[in-house]
């Protein structure tokens, strides 16, 4: 199918501004879905609040547009009722860890089979860019003019720590690699989070006056590096991009129903 | 002995009505006195293979219920005042997304964390008003077990043919005191089974477009239509819109379709009210003390009735106003600082002959608490 | 069953079985003898230890108040419990009470019945677990509130079929003692 098949058109124009990096990983999202091919009645997409949330209503899947940080929540209970439907959460950095923190460590603490991708732009870009705490120590926001004092999470290695047996880094300029590990994400059994950093031009880019869309996907390609490579031996400055881990666990759902043929034989 | 019959704890008796109603996805938090809701339902509902989850928390719950919905599966949550309170956001969504399912509160003392193991009617209004914007929404209670079984089937049959949440307020002692219940056979209550649409594959599905009854036909997540749900104002097919028609138009619809229906959820009990002087009025565990007094008064040849509230929301004013037309007192029994009596002022003609026998220590209203204010509002003295 | 509608409040300390005693009498009132129970228990904050206290209500007719003000039968298995709630006793009710917890040391306008009934568990039976058991013996004996059937019907949905030996032993043992008191 072409892309432009999984996109309903009556919803659009989209609501992102010119040069954000949601479209890009909207494009690589239905690409690692249509190598896949998967019909489209069995995937469900579910958001939260915050610009990238709005892939969901875009789209010709089941979308399920929900609460602010609460998406993994509804997603868990999609995915319980019915295993056999693929389940992907599009989320934001605030949506994803300040808001939804609790339901984020917790779906991966499950290995529940769901796939998050989350646009680490490093801000709240929806209310006119705050700081997220994806931010950073220093950067500049409009709740943030003296600079931010809050520390930043390592997404990845919260996932990892949380229990995700599927987490992986890249960036919006790497569109071959990001459709390769969305693709990978989908195809984990276990909770699988795909960590996608995202320029925001209009906001943490002006803010923090780090040029424009094509200056910050170049930064991307400047400060990152595919993990293990000597360039990050040379300079551990340098963010790791692929696939950081990958470890087979029971999934939630399945010993949901090993549990179940357990009582079931018992009573 | 019949298996059908049980002693048990009124949470077990909802567990029990839910069940029969077909609840097969359960997603909650452990919160006194709530607790043992769920508790039953990890030991029920593998063994019959439905679905059972704890969550992290009380707002995952039902945001958790809220998604089983959509593939089809009655869903329910049980919780008690501090997390009934965390769940309004998510409720809001599903009184916006039209989504059928039951929430269990069983209260406690409020506010914050309260009085935790004992009881009180104090979340009357947080069950009316406690989602955010315009809305209309069904709450129901009872007073003993073959009620709340009865009233927990209703809930099911309500929040489907509404699309709507419907809330079942408990207290403490309803919840927590062991008495008898009788399990009715199959069939004995009907149950109403969620209306699927009809259009084909292929063919133009609009999941927000209300048939002329108002009800909206559903598709389940997994099936032919694809389709978006949101908790934005939206069209008939889900996309959001803020368009002041379209947003006008939803939001008298959100409200219409309950508020038009209110006899059609009206559930209520009265007793001895042919020749009643004075009627009291009230609801859940405060009903079985007024009921108490209502017998031992009419054993004296006092004229004293008793209209038991079963529904509490939508408000049956009209319901209050006949029944109350000729008493010459009205007594509102409720563990509260008058939430229901404020309602009972509002519908009736004469509100100056209305008044409240209340407690709000966490001990179940007495009798005697009872009596003393019937002596004062009969002007018998203190 | 004498009389129309009998309260009774079971207290002492957690642990002792107390509200699993009042449940199992209510139960077996309700389910086999035909009549009206309900059982309420005060709750806490803790499981274990403290003082505890549930309330059983049993009459032929129906029941609306479900909590006990003024008990027909007091039950107290700690001096705790007695000094707390010896006042609450209906006038000429029961007041039952363990001879080895519990010291009678208040004027109570009520038939007051020490029975060694811990002492008697343990030299019979040798088996504290069964104490709350052996209670609810002796408050059948004294009320003729249910048969001792339906007790033992009530445990047998309970309690590994194992252990019914030992609860039955520990019912007549209660009822004995009840009898002579």
């Amino acid at each position: 199918m072409a892309v432009k098949d999984y996109i309903r058109e009556r919803f659009f124009p989209h609501i992102w501004c010119q040069g954000c990096g949601h479209g890009i990983v909207m494009n690589a999202m239905l690409r690692a879905i249509d190598s896949l091919a998967m019909s489209k009645n069995e995937i469900v997409m579910v958001s939260g609040i915050g610009c990238s949330s709005r892939i969901s209503g875009y789209l010709d899947f089941h979308t399920l547009h929900t609460l602010h940080g609460r998406a993994l929540a509804f997603a868990t209970g999609v995915k319980m009722s019915l295993p056999a439907l693929n389940i992907i959460v599009p989320m934001g950095d605030g949506d994803a860890l300040a808001i939804g923190g609790n339901h984020f460590i917790h779906a991966a603490r499950r290995n529940i089979d769901l796939t998050a991708i989350v646009m680490n732009n490093r801000i709240y870009g929806m209310t006119g860019g705050q700081f997220s705490p994806l931010s950073g120590f220093g950067t500049k926001e409009t709740t943030a003019p003296y600079g931010n004092i809050d520390h930043t999470f390592d997404i990845s290695a919260l996932s990892i720590a949380a229990g995700a047996t599927f987490v992986a880094r890249t960036t919006a300029y790497h569109v071959q690699q990001l459709t390769e590990l969305i693709k990978s994400g989908i195809l984990h059994e276990g909770f699988s989070v795909i960590e996608v950093m995202s320029q925001c031009p209009t906001y943490f880019g002006r803010k923090n006056k780090l040029g424009g869309a094509v200056e910050m996907l170049r930064q991307f390609k400047e400060i990152t590096t595919p993990k293990g490579s000597k360039a990050k031996q040379a300079n551990p400055e340098l963010i790791e991009r692929g696939i950081l881990h990958q470890t087979e666990q029971p999934e939630y759902c399945n010993s949901y129903e090993q549990m179940t043929a357990l009582a079931q034989k018992g009573k | 002995m019949n298996t059908n019959v049980k002693f048990v704890q009124g949470n077990e008796a909802c567990v029990e009505g839910a069940l029969y109603a077909g609840l097969d996805f359960f997603a909650g938090y452990p919160i006194t006195p709530s607790t043992e809701i769920m508790e039953h339902l990890a030991l029920r509902l593998p063994r019959q293979g439905g679905k059972f989850i704890q969550m992290e928390d009380e707002i995952a719950s039902m945001c958790a219920i809220i998604g089983a919905s959509l593939t089809g599966r009655k869903v329910m949550t049980a919780t008690s005042g501090p997390g009934f309170s965390l769940k309004q956001e998510a409720l809001g969504f599903a009184i916006m997304a039209e989504i059928p399912c039951v929430v269990v509160n069983v209260q406690r003392g409020g506010p914050s964390t309260g009085n935790p193991t004992h009881v009180s009617q104090g979340d009357v209004n947080q069950s009316r008003w406690g989602a955010h914007g315009d809305h209309a929404i069904v709450t129901l209670t009872a007073s003993n077990h073959q009620d709340v079984f009865k009233m927990t089937v209703e809930a099911f049959n309500i929040a489907e043919t509404y699309r709507t949440p419907v809330i079942l307020l408990f207290d403490e002692v309803v919840g927590h005191l062991r008495e008898k219940l009788v399990i009715p056979g199959k069939g004995k209550i009907p149950l109403v089974k969620r209306l699927r649409t009809a259009v084909k594959e292929g063919t133009d599905y609009h999941p927000y477009l209300p048939r002329e009854d108002g009800r909206l036909p559903m598709s389940d997540f997994g099936s032919v239509h694809r389709y978006n749900v949101t908790g934005l104002f939206h069209d008939m097919w889900g996309f959001p819109t803020d368009d002041p028609q379209i947003v006008k138009g939803l939001q008298r619809h959100l409200v219409d379709k309950i508020e038009n229906n209110a006899n059609q959820v009206l559930n209520y009990k009265e007793f001895y009210l042919d020749d009643a002087e004075c009627i009291l009025i009230s609801y859940g565990a405060s009903a079985r003390s007024a009921l108490h007094v209502v017998k031992n008064r009419r054993l004296r040849g006092e004229k004293l009735g008793l209209i038991e509230l079963q529904t509490l929301w939508p408000f049956p004013n009209q319901l209050i106003r006949e029944k109350c037309e000729k008493a010459h007192y009205i007594l509102v029994v409720e563990m509260n600082m008058g939430q229901i009596l404020r309602e009972v002022k509002n519908a009736v003609h004469f509100p100056e002959k209305v008044f409240l026998a209340n407690r709000i220590d966490g001990s179940l209203i007495s009798d005697g608490d009872i009596r003393n204010i019937l002596r004062i509002v009969q002007g018998k003295g203190v | 069953m004498k009389i129309e509608r009998c309260r009774l409040v079971f207290s002492g300390s957690g642990g002792q079985g107390v509200i699993t005693a009042s449940i199992i009498l209510a139960e077996a009132a309700a389910l086999y003898d035909n009549l009206n129970a309900v059982q309420t228990q005060v709750y806490g904050a803790a499981a274990r230890g403290g003082s505890t206290r549930a309330d059983v209500i049993i009459s032929n007719a129906e029941i609306n108040f479900p909590k006990v003000l003024q008990p027909n039968v007091l039950v107290c298995l700690t001096q705790e419990s007695y000094n707390k709630f010896y006042p609450i006793i209906r006038p000429g009710g029961i007041l039952l009470t363990d001879a080895r917890y519990v010291k009678l040391n208040r004027k109570v306008d009520a038939r007051q019945k020490s029975l060694p009934m811990y002492q008697n568990v343990m030299d019979q039976i040798g088996k504290p677990i069964v104490f709350n058991i052996c209670m609810l013996g002796a408050v059948i004996a004294l009320t003729k509130l249910v048969k001792p059937d339906s007790v033992m019907q009530t445990l047998s949905t309970r309690i590994p079929p194992g252990f019914l030996d030992l609860n039955r032993q520990a019912l007549e043992l209660g009822m004995s003692l009840g009898e002579q008191a």
